[in-house]
């Protein structure tokens, strides 16, 4: 009777007791503060090219006078394309410079977007998207993961010691449709399976350039069409004038 | 970066060019703004279209806690602790950022706001370390007092073992900031300080989400006259101060209103003491002139107070020794020293931090033992008019009065370092009110844009004779402002310079169209300054340099202005002041005075305006009031001053004038335009080849400038950081 009534007091009293349920927060793999290392120092040489140059003052004119600081986020794009794809810290300075804004805004935008690499990656920067659609998707995300750390012999957030490869974990990259995906510098490989990771590795350190875009896990398809097909819009497009009225 | 391109310039220049267009110009003036009626709590108030909803709650007298929101810095909207419910929204609105609108029906204590607030206080509390019993903020943080007064009772946080909890890595920049990051809430009220009062890009945010800190992502000193202010604008325990920490508890100390004397922008403070020691400085509000700011001298200088104290008279012996003594033979010494001399060469001079009644004690004194030689260290033309028309040496638009001016001409004057607040005024003017700086004398770094029109006295007289641009420009000016640096006025071409620049101001006055405004403005450097001239002491030591005289009387001059040579023969020097400093090493007689926080004193600051400060604790040792030294001195030399009490010196300082009468207030000056008329040699003809610039040149310059602040470890360890960041690349100054 005792034991009973302890029970029922226990359970009552216990679904009323909310709690919040975290899981450990997944901290980034960088600083968000700068340390000055030999290869990125407040010294380390960077200009942008001439073509650059006039690229950036393209840019900068096409926002109005006293607004050149909206000018920021592609003028760092450019200094990290120039750069083998990382953003050392005097490339800041030189944007900051250009734009006429403090350092440290630009600082604070650099470190706001995760594409803005501001540590050396390796030639092939490769980024494996682990997104719950890609997880799922096709073979999934986990076993094309082990294909590249068996193909490269590295670990995510690594740079091989040739410099070549750097992998990185990302969330989408918004290719849900053509899961699995990895993008590999500027291209987006998808419908991934092992043998097309590998493939795509072993050209790369061949020096070919491997077909951008959706690999054999469907098919090959050309975009992200139905595996069976169009099922909607499958005729030729009507011309102009379809269904208007005759007499306008 | 916060100025974006002013439009009125660009319309003015169109103007001058003849472009204006029609269509900017409306030819009816725009209606007058309807009030909007909203309710709080059911609580009918009108309030201007464009107020938000905090600001209405205030008018109806309902404080919403806030964390981000700062009357001072512009609206962030970032930490949502202010969130209402308003009828017919579907969810609760940040009240900080949104405008109200025409019925609006905002609930502040309804159970949606206040389930927001919990709800916000504990996401704020997730990640907030619980080390309250060591966190300096302990007390008077606000996180602390809102989490008690809005946030939940109970707490649903489980991971006791501290696995989840985020923990950021703290920042070193400088000696006066200590920063414990893991504290901080993200309310980024310290970057928009830096980047909007104190214009110092240097703080920001690096990262994002959890990731996201505040700092200055490349390691390097936070480099303002201005930083302190972070310490008061933090609401948590984030930005303390590095010198106070672990010290006291706010409900330990007592806080006594005062008024700093490290410049003479006279700022408003709280000295917060504790058994007989100061323990921290505060700045007190006072919209006139500090707001709600203090520079960080004033601030921290305070540990100066407790070092190279003087604590015990002494007099020179035979050796040449100082011999601590007692205030018998001290005073004997110095009766023995005055019998031996003709009267008329007893000098008295007043040095930076002398205040009032100390400066009528000495006046009156020396003018009874049968003197006139009484001067200040700090230097001041005597031309024309002199120092006859307080027109003359005042700041005359008030400090205030530099929101209203859109036109700012600074002579021969670095006002950020020379009265940081003053500059604090203009720069904000300058941010909202796009106003045009023009600065002759050093090209410093003021933190807002001006032009610069060199150091040589050539262009002054130029613009005087109305062949410079600038001279059209302060003709054009609504409200012109000439603010002429006392810095520049220490040498000995100074005649010329002060000619030439009431010249000026002459000139723009008679073009303006608001015959009540002032042009001229001095921007003193000592908080004694105006007070003592405003007594009649001659300005500048040059006078007694002329008549050498016997015995001096040094009251807190430390400047180092008069030498052992100046004075004849070898009667004496008798210093009364606070700190061992150049004046007591050259003193044959020492009589320990009080320093700033240690007495009930008046002060005048550059505006002329009298304030009282009240005494924190009290002089150490033997050391005593001032005005008590010399009304006790008085009587052992004969000449009794006839004040007995602090309030017979007080109707003694009404006598002489009435400023002294009303503290508080900014006497407005007058008779402008008899001191313009009267000339008696017309100097701005001639012309001088030195350059017409500042002494305080950088931030470093700024630390050490006066005996309490050359006394404190704090300044020298702000000296030493400096020296250090020079060297670090990331302090460089930036292009832009």
């Amino acid at each position: 009777m005792l034991s009973s009534v302890c029970r029922a007091v226990v359970s009552k009293t216990s679904h009323q007791l909310r709690s919040i349920c975290r899981s450990a927060a997944v901290a980034s793999d960088k600083s968000f503060v700068h340390r000055d290392s030999p290869d990125n120092n407040p010294d380390t040489p960077f200009q942008f090219t001439p073509e650059n140059l006039k690229r950036c003052e393209t840019i900068i004119a096409n926002y109005p006078k006293g607004h050149e600081a909206a000018a920021c986020l592609p003028l760092l794009d450019l200094a990290q394309r120039q750069n083998d794809n990382w953003l050392p810290i005097s490339a800041m300075h030189k944007v900051a410079e250009m734009l006429k804004m403090p350092r440290m805004r630009v600082y604070e935008v650099a470190t706001f977007y995760t594409m803005f690499n501001r540590e050396p990656v390796g030639k092939y920067f490769i980024q494996i998207c682990t997104t719950t659609p890609c997880m799922l998707g096709g073979v999934g995300s986990d076993v094309i993961l082990d294909a590249i750390r068996e193909n490269i012999g590295i670990d995510v957030g690594h740079t091989t010691d040739d410099k070549m490869f750097t992998l990185a974990e990302v969330e989408c990259l918004g290719a849900c449709v053509n899961a699995p995906m990895v993008q590999i510098n500027d291209d987006y490989y998808e419908d991934l399976t092992v043998e097309d990771m590998h493939k795509i590795l072993n050209d790369l350190k061949k020096g070919v350039k491997p077909k951008a875009g959706p690999q054999s896990g469907q098919n090959h398809r050309f975009a992200s069409e139905p595996k069976t097909g169009l099922t909607a819009l499958s005729e030729p497009p009507t011309g102009p004038g379809f269904g208007v009225r005759a007499d306008l | 970066m916060l100025r974006l391109w002013p439009v009125r310039q660009l319309s003015r220049i169109q103007n001058a060019l003849g472009l204006t267009q029609t269509a900017f110009k409306s030819s009816q003036p725009a209606p007058a703004p309807d009030l909007v009626e909203v309710f709080i709590d059911d609580k009918q108030v009108f309030v201007e279209p464009g107020t938000t909803v905090l600001q209405a709650c205030a008018t109806a007298g309902v404080e919403i806690p806030r964390f981000c929101y700062h009357d001072r810095l512009s609206i962030a909207g970032n930490c949502r602790m202010c969130l209402v419910e308003v009828e017919k929204s579907a969810k609760p609105i940040a009240s900080c950022a949104m405008p109200v609108m025409k019925g609006m029906k905002v609930k502040t204590d309804s159970p949606l706001t206040r389930k927001a607030r919990e709800g916000v206080m504990e996401f704020l509390l997730v990640n907030h370390p619980l080390d309250c019993p060591i966190c300096d903020q302990g007390g008077e943080c606000d996180l602390q007092d809102q989490s008690m007064a809005f946030g939940s009772d109970r707490s649903r946080f489980t991971d006791n073992a501290f696995t989840g909890k985020r923990a950021v890595e703290d920042k070193n920049i400088g000696p006066l900031i200590k920063t414990i990051m893991t504290r901080c809430i993200h309310c980024t009220r310290c970057i928009r300080f830096a980047s909007e009062v104190a214009g110092v890009d240097d703080l920001g945010t690096s990262g994002r989400g959890t990731e996201m800190q505040v700092g200055t992502y490349v390691e390097k000193m936070f480099k303002s006259e201005l930083s302190g202010n972070v310490i008061d604008l933090c609401p948590v325990g984030a930005l303390t101060s590095k010198p106070y920490a672990f010290t006291t508890r706010p409900w330990e100390t007592r806080r006594i209103e005062s008024i700093d004397v490290m410049d003479a922008v006279g700022s408003n403070i709280v000295v917060s003491m504790r058994t007989n020691e100061v323990m921290r400085i505060l700045p007190r509000l006072n919209e006139d002139i500090n707001e709600e700011w203090i520079s960080d001298k004033t601030r921290f200088a305070y540990d100066g107070l407790k070092r190279q104290r003087l604590t015990t008279p002494f007099v020179r012996n035979s050796k040449g020794d100082l011999i601590p003594t007692d205030w018998e033979t001290a005073f004997f010494d110095i009766a023995d020293r005055v019998k031996n001399i003709v009267p008329s060469s007893i000098a008295g001079i007043a040095g930076c931090h002398t205040d009032l009644e100390t400066l009528v004690c000495l006046k009156d004194m020396v003018n009874r033992l049968g003197s006139e030689l009484l001067c200040t260290e700090e230097s001041f033309p005597m031309i024309n008019s002199g120092t006859d028309f307080r027109s003359n040496y005042v700041m005359n638009t008030t400090i205030a009065g530099i929101e209203e001016s859109d036109l700012v001409f600074l002579v021969g004057t670095n006002p950020r370092l020379e009265g940081s607040l003053v500059n604090a005024r203009i720069r904000k003017s300058w941010v909202h009110n796009e106003m045009c700086v023009f600065a002759l004398g050093a090209p410093v770094d003021l933190s807002y844009d001006y032009q610069y029109l060199g150091d040589s006295f050539s262009v002054l007289k130029d613009i005087a004779d109305g062949t410079h641009v600038l001279a059209k420009a302060l003709a054009e000016a609504e409200k012109p402002m000439i603010i002429l640096g006392s810095d520049a006025l220490q040498k000995s071409d100074s005649n010329l310079i002060l000619d030439t620049v009431r010249s000026i101001a002459k000139n723009a006055k008679k073009a303006s169209k608001h015959p009540d405004w002032k042009v001229f403005n001095v921007l003193h450097r000592n908080a004694s300054q105006v007070g003592a001239l405003d007594m009649g002491y001659q300005p500048g030591v040059d006078i007694l340099k002329c008549n050498k005289p016997n015995l001096v009387f040094l009251v807190g001059a430390d400047a180092g202005k008069l030498t052992e040579d100046d004075i004849l023969g070898n009667s004496g020097v008798i210093y009364i002041g606070s700190h061992g400093d150049a004046g007591a090493q050259m003193a044959d007689v020492v009589l320990p005075g009080a320093a700033y926080t240690e007495k009930d004193a008046m002060y005048v600051n550059t505006e002329g305006r009298a304030q009282i400060g009240r005494q924190a604790v009290s002089p150490p040792g033997m050391a005593r009031h001032d005005w008590k030294i010399i009304r006790a001195l008085s009587e052992i030399l004969g000449v009794t001053l006839p004040y007995d009490k602090l309030s017979d010196v007080r109707s003694r300082l009404a006598e002489i004038s009435p400023t002294f009468d009303r503290p508080g207030r900014a006497e407005e000056t007058g008779f402008e335009d008899i001191s313009d008329n009267v000339v008696i040699d017309k100097m701005a003809v001639k012309g001088t080849e030195a350059p017409v610039a500042p002494v305080l040149l950088k931030l470093r310059d700024f630390y050490m400038t006066d005996p309490i602040s050359r006394a404190s470890p704090t300044m020298a360890k702000c000296v030493q950081a400096y020296d250090e960041s020079e060297k670090n690349p990331y302090s460089r100054p930036e292009a832009s």
